[in-house]
């Protein structure tokens, strides 16, 4: 449940779910984010799900922050589980060339590459929330074995379908973009496409994401 | 009847520095990380259009600091431009001078040069007609990060083609007497993360002075002055953002986020500004000084109906 809503600004509703991260509490976000984008309430112009709060941006041409926080404390919810969300398989490919950080996570983490990535693709990923750049999904959790500080200094670009991990979390870069993130990897899968005009991201909040292996060539065969 | 589509077209002489399709914005994508985007300036872009007699989500072209060289082939077509703009039009070897906010008609062959912004950002182009240009998520606005919307989510570039369609026959002048004013005090209201900072650096926060900074943009305005300190945590959890949010980075220095900003964000948030002040602060070149000013949420949402009256106004005053 939502645990306080206040003003971002004169145009936003924040709504506090809790400050841990854990699926539950996020569970609970993304369960309001979806039935809000099924409410009508006037005004909305969009609606931000993230760890443990939901931000919802409206005109304030056309409604007031009083009225929609009284419309979202009463939202009834419909919607219990999301019966939406998938589980998506995401090929990587981890040739030297693309694992960027893999020596630096050896010696970091004191674990050897084969252990590392064994444990990477062993495990299912929980998608928080997409965004930051367009598409990005935020998945976790990670091993606990597998828990490394971002770089120090991040990379001015980090190239486009990277997989990065830090602390808890994983992630794809969806567009080169600086990033401090340990990038293991490369998928030759387009997690955004900025060419399909209805859902362009393949990862939704709430998804369940697996990882598995390719070789250099299946990369290349799948970039054909 | 759609008689000589497309042969109405500008070709780009100069790019200009940022000079992109912008309309309306991009409602309902923040979740999946695309921002709203949409014209900058919100009330220069909706006097554009209404100069034009278009609808008022109709594309305009935006640009900031120079604006770009536009040579005109084609039927004569009214044009406008909004902001505070200095432009010429070369006809025929002939520099021709006129104001902002009035219908003027371009001929077959004309030169449009946007020259510069005058001590501001952004100025807007709109034409009795519609840039024909391609749309994505409802919005034809360009996001250059994402690469979407108008021109393949690009800039302009120099020696491209615009294609023009719908124009209207020549419009009436339509004059809109309006100056834009500066301001240096930008009203906010506290943030979340408001208790994050010390008595000490909140008070310095609001007493005094930030300047503008050469690394700002459509995604943001980035400040330098007194560092703000932090004496709870320079990292939250990430959370989502809105325009206008004042984030304050791990070195202690403001961000303030713009249209095209990134969706989440983890720097705690001391303030955000109020709606009815974000066209000004958008409109504040690098090199200025800018000061913070509180108010709380009730003031903002007056303040907010007075700025809307006023825009209305300014419209019902059309000449």
């Amino acid at each position: 449940m939502i645990k306080n809503i206040s003003n971002l600004g004169d145009a936003a509703l924040y709504c506090d779910f809790g400050t841990e991260v854990n699926k539950e509490i996020n569970r609970n976000v993304i369960n309001y984010f979806n039935n809000l984008r099924d409410s009508n309430f006037l005004g909305i112009t969009n609606i931000t799900p993230s760890y443990n709060k939901l931000v919802i941006s409206f005109d304030l041409k056309i409604t007031s922050f009083a009225k929609l926080k009284k419309q979202v404390e009463n939202l009834e919810l419909k919607k219990k589980n999301n019966s939406k969300n998938n589980l998506i398989k995401i090929p990587v490919c981890c040739t030297e060339e693309f694992a960027l950080d893999i020596k630096r996570l050896q010696k970091l983490l004191k674990i050897n590459e084969a252990k590392i990535y064994e444990t990477f693709f062993s495990k299912n990923y929980y998608c928080y929330m997409t965004g930051f750049i367009a598409g990005m999904p935020f998945l976790g959790d990670m091993d606990k074995s597998l828990f490394a500080k971002r770089l120090e200094t991040p990379r001015v670009k980090v190239p486009k379908n990277s997989i990065g991990i830090t602390e808890q979390f994983c992630n794809i870069y969806t567009f080169e973009s600086p990033g401090g993130w340990n990038i293991i990897g490369k998928t030759p899968v387009d997690i955004f496409d900025n060419k399909k005009n209805t859902e362009p991201n393949l990862i939704n909040p709430g998804d369940t994401i697996s990882f598995y292996p390719i070789s250099k060539l299946e990369y290349e065969k799948k970039y054909e | 009847m759609k008689k000589n589509m497309n042969k109405n077209y500008f070709e780009v002489l100069r790019s200009g520095i940022n000079s992109t399709f912008q309309d309306n914005g991009r409602n309902n994508f923040y979740h999946i990380g695309i921002p709203f985007s949409g014209a900058m300036d919100n009330r220069n872009f909706l006097l554009a259009n209404t100069i034009s007699n278009n609808k008022i989500n109709n594309p305009v072209l935006e640009f900031a600091y120079q604006g770009p060289k536009l040579k005109y082939i084609g039927e004569n077509i009214s044009i406008n431009v909004t902001g505070d703009v200095n432009f010429k039009i070369i006809r025929k070897n002939k520099n021709l001078e006129f104001s902002c906010y009035e219908n003027i008609v371009l001929e077959y062959n004309d030169c449009l040069d946007i020259l510069s912004t005058n001590r501001s950002v952004y100025g807007y182009l709109s034409i009795g007609g519609t840039f024909d240009v391609d749309y994505y998520l409802n919005s034809c606005s360009t996001n250059t990060k994402a690469k979407i919307g108008a021109n393949s989510g690009e800039k302009l570039e120099k020696g491209q083609i615009i294609k023009l369609k719908n124009i209207k026959k020549i419009l009436p002048k339509n004059k809109i007497e309006y100056l834009n004013s500066k301001i240096e005090n930008i009203r906010i209201i506290k943030g979340p993360h408001f208790d994050y900072f010390s008595k000490d650096a909140i008070d310095s926060f609001f007493s005094n002075e930030f300047n503008v900074t050469k690394l700002s943009d459509r995604m943001g305005i980035r400040l330098k002055g007194p560092k703000i300190n932090n004496i709870k945590n320079t990292n939250i959890k990430s959370e989502g953002l809105v325009k206008g949010v004042i984030q304050i980075t791990a070195d202690g220095d403001p961000i303030i986020m713009l249209s095209d900003h990134g969706t989440i964000g983890g720097y705690p948030k001391i303030g955000v500004v109020i709606s009815a002040d974000y066209d000004k602060l958008v409109q504040i070149p690098p090199g200025s000084k800018i000061k913070f000013k509180e108010i709380n949420l009730k003031d903002a949402e007056t303040i907010f109906k007075l700025y809307e009256m006023e825009t209305q106004n300014l419209i019902s005053n059309i000449k």
